[in-house]
């Protein structure tokens, strides 16, 4: 399973997150924001967190248009799989990928610290290791991470089951308590919490773990 | 050719920044604001022929997220 983790000036987690791919057993790419053309045979994309572009006009809205992100667009829309975790959320919610925005916090505080969440559906190749209902705590490191659409927006993703976290203690006003969600297809997903910042026991927790454990058997197998 | 684009949350949105503002001009005892909405301003210097549809095509791909945000264009 080979994953390609994208690198936009100002990332700080994707050497993390290749390290949560790696340990479950993917092989990493790690591709600059500037190249056009993803490495050959990729099977998940992964948009890492941080403060791409300095988070200037929108977080996430000049990544989501640099070069690497059509590529990224063309290989969500045809069926590919893709990750984005924190920034990497706000970028998808920007290219179009997944629905939806990310508002500043309502507490306008940026917060970092470990949360709950829920796991709301176990229908999805980044979900089904967990049960559903299971509690796992997860940090969050964001500024800009309350959830946002409109209201058939939000009852679509109610109808189809595509909520995949919620926070159990919502911490920045989040619509409906979302911290993850998935695209219709089930194979693009966006969160806000880190999953890849506990994903072992020397992080404090390894909830994270089942996470990428679960999607690398998914597309090794695939 | 200049454009000023004004970009607003839609109403509705919640903007924690412009009740923060509120909230402060309230303690410096300025009564009576009822609310704040906080936006921004995007000024660009354009070629002598380019067109408010140009601008509105910016605000489209890039300068909005028609998600959450409205804008208006102004040329002169």
């Amino acid at each position: 399973m080979h994953a390609a983790v994208i690198v936009f000036p100002g990332s700080n987690c994707d050497r993390d997150l290749a390290v949560a791919l790696e340990s479950a057993g993917a092989r990493v790419s790690m591709v600059w924001h500037k190249d056009t053309n993803l490495p050959e045979g990729i099977d998940l994309i992964a948009i890492p967190g941080g403060f791409s572009f300095g988070d200037y006009l929108r977080c996430g809205a000049i990544a989501a248009n640099s070069p690497i992100c059509r590529a990224v667009v063309a290989h969500g829309e045809k069926g590919g799989y893709v990750l984005g975790i924190c920034n990497g959320f706000q970028v998808l919610t920007e290219t179009g990928l997944l629905p939806g925005a990310l508002l500043r916090n309502a507490g306008l505080k940026y917060i970092c610290k470990p949360v709950e969440l829920t796991v709301e559906t176990t229908n999805s190749p980044y979900t089904e290791r967990y049960s559903a209902g299971q509690t796992i705590t997860v940090p969050i490191a964001h500024h800009d991470g309350n959830y946002h659409c409109d209201a058939d927006t939000l009852a679509q993703l109610r109808g189809e089951d595509r909520v995949a976290f919620r926070y159990v203690n919502t911490p920045n006003g989040a619509l409906d308590d979302i911290a993850g969600i998935l695209s219709p297809n089930r194979r693009v997903l966006g969160m806000m919490p880190h999953p890849e910042r506990m994903a072992e026991p020397a992080h404090g927790g390894s909830d994270g773990a089942a996470m990428f454990a679960g999607l690398v058997d998914d597309l090794v197998t695939a | 050719m200049k454009a000023r684009v004004h970009i607003m949350l839609k109403t509705g949105v919640l903007d924690p920044q412009g009740e923060a503002v509120r909230h402060a001009l309230g303690t410096l005892g300025f009564g009576g604001v009822k609310g704040v909405r906080q936006g921004k301003v995007i000024e660009l210097d354009l070629a002598d022929d380019a067109t408010e549809a140009q601008v509105t095509e910016m605000c489209e791909k890039l300068l909005a997220n028609t998600v959450i945000e409205s804008y208006t264009v102004e040329m002169s």
